[in-house]
Parts: C-alpha cells; sequence; structure tokens
C-alpha cells in the first residue's frame, strides 16, 4: 500500500534489500550466505524510531495518560525526540527533550525545527544522564507525561507487531536478526515474535563502543540497563567501536549504495561476523540486519570524510550512535 | 599464556593508571583470579555472589561474555577481554 491518510499512517512497512555485494553469496558446498538491509531510513522522520514513539503515544493515549493539551518529555539524544515531536506536532501536544550536549547539531536543530524544547544534560555520561536528568525534571512536574522509551512496553511492541511479522513476511527464510542495542526495543520486540513465530531465528545484538569520555565517569554501582531489557530475547551481543562502525558504513555507501547513520555501521560488522561464522561452518544464511537512520545527521561529525583514523579521532568522545 | 585487559578509567586505581593489563587464564574466572594477584581488590569490584556484577560488562573479542557463559566463558592466547561499565544506548 503506498497511499496513507495522512503521515502518521504511514509509518513502517519499510523496504528489505539484498545487499549482493556485501554478502558472501553462493559458497563452492553449495551453501548461500546473504545480507539483507532493512530501511528504516524511509520512515516519516527518517529513523527506525518513528514506530516506538508513535506506538507510545497511541497507548498512552489509549490508557488516558495522555490527554489534549499535555506536555511530553522524553530523555533522547535524538531519533525518539524527533518521532515524538512530529507526532506531537500533528496531534497538539508540547514536548520537551532532555539530550545529552555532546550529541550532533544537526539532531538539535531538526528537534527545534518540528517544535521540541531542548533542556541538555552533560556529556560525561551520555544517555545515562540525560535519563538521570529527564527523571529529576519529571519529579519536579508531575503533569508532565514521560513516556520513557526505556521501560515503555510500547517500545518493544511496535516492533513485535510491526517489524518482526514484516521481516518474515518479505524474508521467510530468515535466519539472524542484527539490530542495536539502545533502549533494547528493537530487539525484544522483534525477538518476541520470532520467538513465537520463527524459534531458530538467532537475534544479535551491536553495542556502540563509545570513547572513554563517555564511560569515564561511570561508577560500576551506578550502570544503566533499560527495563525493558530481558537477556534470554539475545542470543548474542557484540560491542562495536567507533573504528569498524565507520568503516562499515562506508562500505555499506561504497559497494551498496546506501548512505546510512553510523550506528549501522556498527549493526553492519556483527552482521558480516554472523555471515563468516556461516561461511565458516558450511551453513546457509538469511541475514536481516536494520539500517535504523540515513547518514544526514551525521555529516557534522566527520565520519565520512578522510581516512578512516581521522574519523575515528574526531568521533572520540561523541556519541555517535 | 598472555591475554590484553582492557581496563576503565574508574578502575585504574588499581592498575597504577595503566589502560591495558596482561593477565592469563583459560576461562574469565581463572583469568580474573589472576588479576586479583596482581592488582588486589579488582576482582571485589567486578564480581559479586560468584556472578558478574549487574552494571559491569565483560567482551572477549568485542563479544559480550554473559552469552558465552558468563564466568565459565573460555579464552586463548592473543584473546582481547574489554571490561566497560553499562551505559544506556546513543542515538535513542
Amino acid at each position: 500500500m503506498t497511499r496513507f491518510d495522512s503521515l502518521l499512517e504511514s509509518v513502517g512497512g519499510t523496504p528489505l534489500v539484498g545487499l549482493p555485494r556485501l554478502s558472501p553469496g553462493l559458497q563452492p558446498n553449495g551453501a548461500e550466505v546473504r545480507i539483507w538491509a532493512k530501511l528504516e531510513d524511509r520512515n516519516p522522520t527518517g529513523s527506525i524510531k518513528d514506530r516506538p514513539a508513535l506506538k507510545m503515544i497511541e497507548q498512552a493515549e489509549k490508557d488516558g495518560t495522555l490527554r489534549p493539551g499535555c506536555t511530553i518529555l522524553e530523555p533522547t539524544s535524538g531519533n525518539t525526540g524527533i518521532s515524538l515531536a512530529m507526532a506531537a506536532k500533528l496531534k497538539g501536544y508540547r514536548i520537551v527533550c532532555v539530550m545529552p550536549e555532546n550529541t550532533s547539531e544537526e539532531r538539535r536543530q531538526l528537534l527545534r525545527m518540528w517544535g521540541a524544547e531542548i533542556v541538555s544534560s552533560p556529556a560525561a555520561g551520555g544517555s545515562n544522564e540525560a535519563v538521570r536528568v529527564a527523571k529529576k525534571i519529571a519529579g519536579e512536574h508531575p503533569d508532565w507525561v514521560m513516556l520513557y522509551q526505556y521501560g515503555n512496553d510500547a517500545n518493544a511492541l511496535a516492533h513485535e507487531e510491526g517489524t518482526g511479522p514484516e521481516l518474515l513476511e518479505d524474508l521467510p527464510s530468515i535466519t539472524h536478526f542484527v539490530a542495536g542495542l539502545g533502549t533494547t526495543g528493537t530487539l525484544m520486540g522483534v525477538s518476541r515474535f520470532f520467538r513465537r513465530a520463527k524459534p531458530d531465528v538467532r537475534i544479535v545484538a551491536a553495542e556502540p563502543r563509545y570513547g572513554e569520555l563517555v564511560y569515564g565517569l561511570r561508577n560500576l554501582d551506578e550502570g544503566f540497563v533499560p527495563e525493558l531489557y530481558d537477556e534470554s530475547l539475545i542470543d548474542s551481543r557484540f560491542s562495536v567501536g567507533p573504528r569498524d562502525a565507520v568503516r562499515r558504513v562506508r562500505e555499506l555507501l561504497e559497494l551498496e549504495g546506501i548512505f546510512a547513520g553510523i550506528s549501522t555501521g556498527a549493526i553492519l560488522h556483527a552482521a558480516l561476523g554472523q555471515a563468516a561464522k556461516a561461511v565458516k561452518a558450511g551453513e546457509s544464511a538469511d541475514i536481516a540486519f536494520v539500517v535504523c537512520d540515513g547518514g544526514w545527521k551525521y555529516l557534522s561529525t566527520g565520519a565520512y570524510e578522510g581516512t578512516v583514523d581521522e574519523a575515528e579521532d574526531r568521533l572520540d568522545g561523541q556519541l555517535w550512535a | 599464556m598472555a591475554i590484553e585487559v582492557r581496563i576503565p578509567t574508574i578502575l585504574r586505581t588499581y592498575t597504577d593508571g595503566a589502560k591495558a593489563v596482561d593477565g592469563s587464564g583459560d576461562t574469565l574466572q581463572a583469568l580474573i583470579d589472576d588479576l586479583e594477584g596482581n592488582h588486589p581488590g579488582i576482582k571485589e569490584r567486578l564480581v559479586e555472589s560468584g556472578d558478574l556484577r549487574r552494571f559491569v560488562n565483560v567482551y572477549i573479542n568485542d563479544e559480550d561474555v554473559r552469552f558465552m557463559g558468563g564466568l565459565d566463558a573460555e579464552l586463548s592466547d592473543g584473546d582481547q577481554v574489554v571490561v566497560l561499565p553499562a551505559v544506556a544506548g546513543g542515538a535513542r
């Protein structure tokens, strides 16, 4: 279906495209290993976050927490805020986003364009700190509605009802699903769907590994694990640093023509790792991974220009995913 | 058997400020015991009642050990181990 009554109706239903040049392809033993990209940048505001944002708002409207004239508050370093702001604008809510001060300028501008008000949280500590600040503000404004993507089940539900079924319909032979680990909503929701619909699909998490500034002041006793996270729904989890993420995001553009954001490079790196394992084991595999967003919002990070060494240096201390 | 262990800033008080130290062991458990010998106090920051602490993530060659057997995860010569505090995701 390509005609919709409004922009909000057009969320989801994204294309799944093959990567003929990055996939290992047909092996001498007859096994075939293919990699598929789920283009979530084709959503209305250009990221996968349109799915959970819309679902969280709809659920809150349904259960009565969100009423006309309400103010929405959310800790976000960008995409979720942009998605929420779009939906809030169309539905008539005010929105305040708490974001770390070391996120890219494009994301701030986009948030402001869609009408969000921004509260900055300290760079050190990254999203953990944004969550802490948002919780504090929520305490001071009991009438504001914090949808709280890290603990809101509607986040995972959007993927359980949308992303998962779409993948199975487009790729019935799917063997692996690889996505980024942030709120964990994508992985939790898609996994819940496949655990039921096709339990042998392996669920693989790619987690960004930042520079030392981001972890520097973290106390090991005050870490953060999203409330949504259920370890039993994941089969393996990889930590991917900025160097591999940049290298892969450039390969994706160079070889397949897909211009993606840096976190997608980290996810592709984990997907290629699974592909290499399948080749080594002589098994066929159909590996689907998520293209979270396009590269536009990250041009100012310097990730796409110069050598990989230079890009790695520039990303140090930034929340690149 | 040499295994490089990368230490987060918050734990470098135990390693005289070193960002990475060498250790040895066939399993993560053995490696942590070996580290404790050279850097007393570090084990208690990583392990609690026989399991990894909740907000400590340990990776062997970039893979999270919680999906590789936890403290029983096997190690080979030349492996790289990274210790990191758990943080929330980025662009969310």
